[in-house]
């Protein structure tokens, strides 16, 4: 459906985006994380055809953009990170200005407002002037503004930016039925809960360049721990964590209050050894539970920096 | 053209649901023309000017300085008043008068033998505000015309004059300094205008009295404008309406090209562009709202000042409509050309500013272009304000 061929993009001296490669299929969702100026939008900004690649390639069911008319803009749904919205208009205006934009009017206009703004639960709203809207509604009406003309590709650049949790939810809701429907959803963002609840495979961005494509799963294996098991220790008088480490699948222990907190490559093979070692030494406790690292630590482990705070 | 139209529509939309726009596009600009309007002369020319305000201290109390007093209240330009010399002094030193004249004592007397023998002039006094040179040369030019109006009246008929006449004729008599034949001829001259006032006393008596006496100005004014047609009366608000709608106009197409400028730093120009349409619609979608919205403009300016104060549309109407319409495409130009050069919304607006400005008084908007010097005259045919 999407083939992205090595994008490159400058800007003077400056390298926004190196050779970034990846697809995406129909159905599929896929999450561009990266920090911020990681060279995420201008990679979106390439894709919606904003943008012309130094060099590379973006095909679209085997199309490239090749004019600002070109017909393949068609399949495109862009959802910019700013507000796309005209506060002074109403609802319905703005979305019957964004449809005329791709030649819907009458009829067919109005059915595709009503089913985008079912859909994000502003139908009842849709009189009202956008300026009387709260951060989260104007945010699921930007996401509305860019379905009107059914694209096939949704490109959602940070589409959760500055929304309460309530509305956060609510876009994702609206994100997994479009994603039910068959759209391919391209997702920035530099939260990894969200690329951890939306994204089938993730793509991360540093400084221009793809530092990891693969599922949720394929990126855990690339760390040196797969699991983290957490014991509640009876007692942790003495116990001296890093005498785990000797252990053959332990890589990493230690001791917070009473919760000892181990490292393991292959939680089936590890987990039996650790709790065995602590028994057979004398450690009761009372509580175990497993946990896998997220995202941020996988962003961790490739760059050395933690994503949020990246420059 | 469904994408075309509805850019348009939704350009239009905005601007008139902005009331602020509105209100500096259209209300401010007829509110600033009607009051230059009104200044440049209003309709016909026939505006009431304000009058100079002028203080008159009387030391004389003669016959003579209450003519004058009286002619120069007659003046429709000065608003006479009575006053004391402290009271002037501190009337003009705040403001609140213009000038004052000082009328001397013996003024009459010395006035009248001074127009004979041009020996001891008495002096008016004239104090004025340094700030109103202007006014002051004008009351200077009233003020010679009344003054020569009174004094010779009263020197030809007056009581005083008549005493004047009286006593010159016995020093003529009797000086003896003055040639056989300059005697003779003064005594003519004196004689005859003793003659000529008590034949007056008896017209006047047998109600037969056709000249007035004393000296008058030997001319009137006729006056006429000359404006852009035959037999057409100037109208102050013609000019006043086409320049501050210029103005305007410009103001609003400055706004057109800010607003695009902050346009394309958001994501609605991402998403315009996101859709496929050319960066020429785009542009020419704007450019087409914002001329609409100056003919707009300048209809209700030009609408207003034909009902409200009759301003004509001489010459030919479609010639002015169609001027109308290339300055809106022009303006429009503009504000597409601020949003192309432009950089930082704060420095665009300020550069665009003066420079609309600029195109505005060298156009002529705010004053005529013949006060400017010959060449600046030659550079604004050339102006498109």
């Amino acid at each position: 459906m999407l083939e992205v061929n090595g994008l490159t993009k400058s800007y003077g001296k400056l390298t926004a985006v190196n050779g970034v490669s990846f697809h995406a299929d129909y159905g599929e969702t896929i999450g561009l994380l990266g920090p911020n100026g990681a060279g995420k939008t201008t990679t979106v900004s390439i894709i919606a055809g904003l943008l012309n690649p130094d060099s590379g390639e973006v095909l679209i069911e085997g199309k490239q953009v090749k004019s600002d008319t070109d017909p393949v803009k068609l399949k495109i749904g862009l959802v910019p990170q700013d507000m796309a919205l005209y506060d002074q208009l109403s609802a319905r205006d703005n979305l019957t200005f964004f449809a005329a934009l791709y030649s819907i009017a009458g009829a067919r206009a109005k059915h595709a407002i009503d089913e985008a703004l079912n859909l994000v639960a502003l139908s009842d709203r849709a009189g009202d002037k956008v300026g009387t809207f709260s951060g989260g509604m104007k945010r699921r009406l930007n996401l509305a503004a860019a379905l009107l003309h059914d694209p096939q590709i949704l490109l959602l650049d940070e589409p959760t930016v500055g929304v309460d949790p309530q509305s956060r939810n609510a876009i994702f809701e609206n994100l997994e039925v479009l994603k039910k429907r068959g759209k391919t959803l391209i997702y920035t963002t530099h939260y990894m809960e969200e690329a951890e609840r939306l994204c089938d495979r993730i793509v991360i961005i540093d400084h221009g360049k793809v530092i990891a494509n693969d599922t949720l799963q394929g990126l855990h294996k690339l760390l040196p721990i797969t699991n983290i098991i957490a014991i509640d220790l009876d007692s942790a008088d003495g116990f001296k964590p890093e005498q785990m480490l000797a252990l053959p699948d332990v890589k990493s222990a230690e001791l917070i209050q009473n919760t000892l907190r181990v490292g393991v490559h292959d939680l089936s093979q590890g987990a039996p050894a650790v709790l065995r070692w602590l028994t057979e030494n004398g450690h009761s406790f009372h509580h175990v539970s497993s946990e896998q690292p997220d995202l941020e630590t996988v962003f961790l482990t490739l760059t050395g920096r933690s994503l949020r705070d990246s420059k | 053209m469904i994408p075309f139209l509805a850019l348009v529509r939704k350009d239009l939309r905005l601007f008139f649901n902005d009331r602020k726009a509105v209100i500096v596009g259209i209300l401010v600009p007829i509110v600033l023309a009607s009051f230059f309007g009104y200044l440049f002369g209003g309709q016909g020319g026939n505006a009431e000017m304000s009058r100079l305000s002028v203080l008159v201290i009387d030391q004389d109390g003669s016959d003579t300085s209450r003519g004058l007093i009286s002619q120069l209240a007659g003046d429709k330009t000065l608003d006479v008043k009575a006053s004391t010399l402290d009271d002037a002094r501190t009337a003009v030193r705040k403001g609140k008068a213009t000038a004052a004249i000082v009328i001397p004592k013996d003024f009459g007397r010395d006035a009248g033998r001074a127009l004979f023998t041009g020996e001891n002039k008495p002096a008016l006094g004239l104090l004025y505000d340094p700030s109103h040179n202007m006014e002051l040369g004008m009351l200077k030019g009233i003020l010679s015309g009344a003054v020569m109006q009174t004094v010779s009246k009263e020197m030809f008929t007056g009581q005083s004059g008549r005493q004047v006449i009286d006593d010159s004729l016995a020093r003529v008599e009797n000086s003896p300094g003055i040639s056989a034949t300059d005697r003779k001829a003064l005594r003519d001259l004196l004689g005859s205008v003793r003659n000529f006032n008590e034949q007056r006393d008896r017209e006047t008596a047998s109600g037969q009295a056709r000249l007035s006496g004393g000296l008058t100005m030997p001319f009137e004014t006729h006056e006429e404008a000359i404006t852009s047609g035959q037999n057409v009366e100037y109208n102050g608000y013609a000019h006043a309406f086409g320049g501050m709608g210029v103005q305007f106009v410009l103001f609003m197409g400055l706004d057109v090209g800010i607003g695009l400028l902050m346009l394309r730093q958001t994501g609605l120009w991402q998403r315009l562009r996101a859709a496929p349409l050319s960066r020429t619609m785009l542009l020419g979608s704007r450019t087409i709202s914002a001329a609409l919205t100056a003919c707009f403009i300048l209809f209700v300016l030009f609408t207003f000042a034909r009902v409200v104060f009759g301003v004509r549309i001489l010459g030919s109407l479609a010639g002015f409509v169609l001027v109308c319409v290339a300055f809106a495409l022009m303006t429009a130009a503009f504000g597409l050309m601020i949003a192309a050069l432009g950089e930082t919304v704060e420095a665009t607006r300020g550069y665009s500013v003066m420079a609309t400005l600029v195109l505005v008084m060298l156009g002529g908007a705010w004053v005529p272009t013949f006060v400017f010097p010959k060449w600046l005259q030659r550079l604004t045919v050339v102006i498109p304000g």
